[in-house]
């Protein structure tokens, strides 16, 4: 009687079929509306920096390196793929793609680095004063910032009213080990 | 021969020990999402051991927290000496949301030497089977980092920017 339910046993295993994910050999498709890596279209940034200003864990750093260039980068290390950057985004140029094969050795592969074309004004040919002072600071302008992208820090106190005191702030991204 | 099959058999399995350093419970539930029968790593010869004196590969979910910091060491230390850490899960990797607060170490790799990074919050259980292929070599590493530019700007506003960057004290300062 034991080998006739071992018999019906196995033959309900073998019924139900294979149900494992052959997946490292075939691709998964992702579910719709799912978030992976968010990716840029850098013909349509304006480089508003609101994306910047909206990031969660505040990984997309805006610098603006010279008059005309500005530096976006999107530092995706602690990127936590919530899509607010592609939510706010006026110009519909962040896409949240379906890329999650992103495991890598090193931090800096999943980092995206955008150097956008900053209109000067028509009439005097400049957009502000780089120095002394700055238009976008004046206006008070949201978005507007000084971060550091070699450190990958965010430096939220505008130019203008920089301090060592702010300096040390920033600093503390980077936590003492024990 | 039986040397030979041996070795083809237990070779490359990885004996995991799960660490939890403060992490949400979300990369927790997808590891223990990758057991189960639909997407089940131990095809690989991937199993999850209790004791890091055990494992193979630490797999650390969660910006390590001022409190978890010397037991994550400590556990690190009881490792045999062939050993890998993952680190799962974008707290792991860079901090996550909470990178410059005061109570968290910011990342794995500023506590632990960290092999392979699986961003996401949480993963998806197939992106850990694949940082895990990743480290078996069966698959391609496909990440890069980009660079996209609108224009070619001319030399001249390189220099100039390099110039400026020079006079800015405010850049000498944080570097």
């Amino acid at each position: 009687m034991w080998l006739w339910s071992k018999l019906r046993q196995i033959d309900m295993v073998l019924r139900a079929g294979v149900v494992t994910l052959r997946y490292p050999f075939e691709p998964s498709p992702v579910p719709i509306d799912f978030r992976g890596a968010p990716s840029w279209d850098h013909h349509k940034c304006i480089g508003c920096g609101g994306c910047a200003d909206h990031c969660v864990a505040r990984c997309i750093l805006v610098r603006d390196v010279c008059q005309e260039i500005r530096v976006m980068l999107y530092d995706g290390s602690r990127c936590t793929y919530c899509g607010r950057c592609a939510d706010v985004c006026p110009e519909d140029a962040i896409r949240m793609s379906d890329s999650y094969q992103l495991a890598t050795g090193e931090k800096d592969d999943v980092t995206t680095r955008m150097e956008l074309f900053m209109l000067t004004c028509q009439r005097c040919g400049r957009c502000y004063e780089l120095e002394t002072k700055n238009a976008v600071d004046r206006l008070d302008l949201r978005g507007f910032r000084y971060d550091s992208i070699e450190t990958r820090a965010v430096i939220r106190k505008k130019t203008e009213r920089f301090s060592l005191e702010t300096l040390e702030e920033t600093k503390r991204y980077e936590r003492p080990v024990e | 021969m039986w040397a030979s099959l041996c070795k083809r058999m237990f070779g490359r399995s990885l004996w995991v020990y799960h660490c939890n350093s403060g992490a949400c419970n979300g990369c927790d539930i997808e590891i223990l999402n990758i057991l189960t029968p639909y997407y089940d790593v131990e095809r690989f010869g991937i199993k999850v051991v209790a004791s890091p004196r055990h494992a193979d590969v630490m797999l650390l979910s969660g910006a390590v927290t001022r409190p978890t910091l010397p037991l994550v060491k400590k556990a690190y230390d009881a490792m045999p000496a062939p050993k890998l850490v993952f680190g799962i899960g974008s707290c792991a990797m860079g901090g996550g949301a909470w990178f410059d607060t005061y109570n968290v170490t910011g990342g794995a790799d500023k506590v632990v030497p960290v092999n392979y990074f699986i961003p996401g919050c949480p993963p998806r259980p197939e992106a850990i089977i694949y940082g895990a292929a990743l480290a078996l070599g069966l698959v391609e590493k496909q990440a890069a980092p980009i660079e996209l530019k609108q224009l070619e700007f001319p030399i001249d506003a390189y220099e100039r920017n390099a110039a400026w960057e020079k006079r800015n004290v405010i850049y000498e300062l944080v570097r």
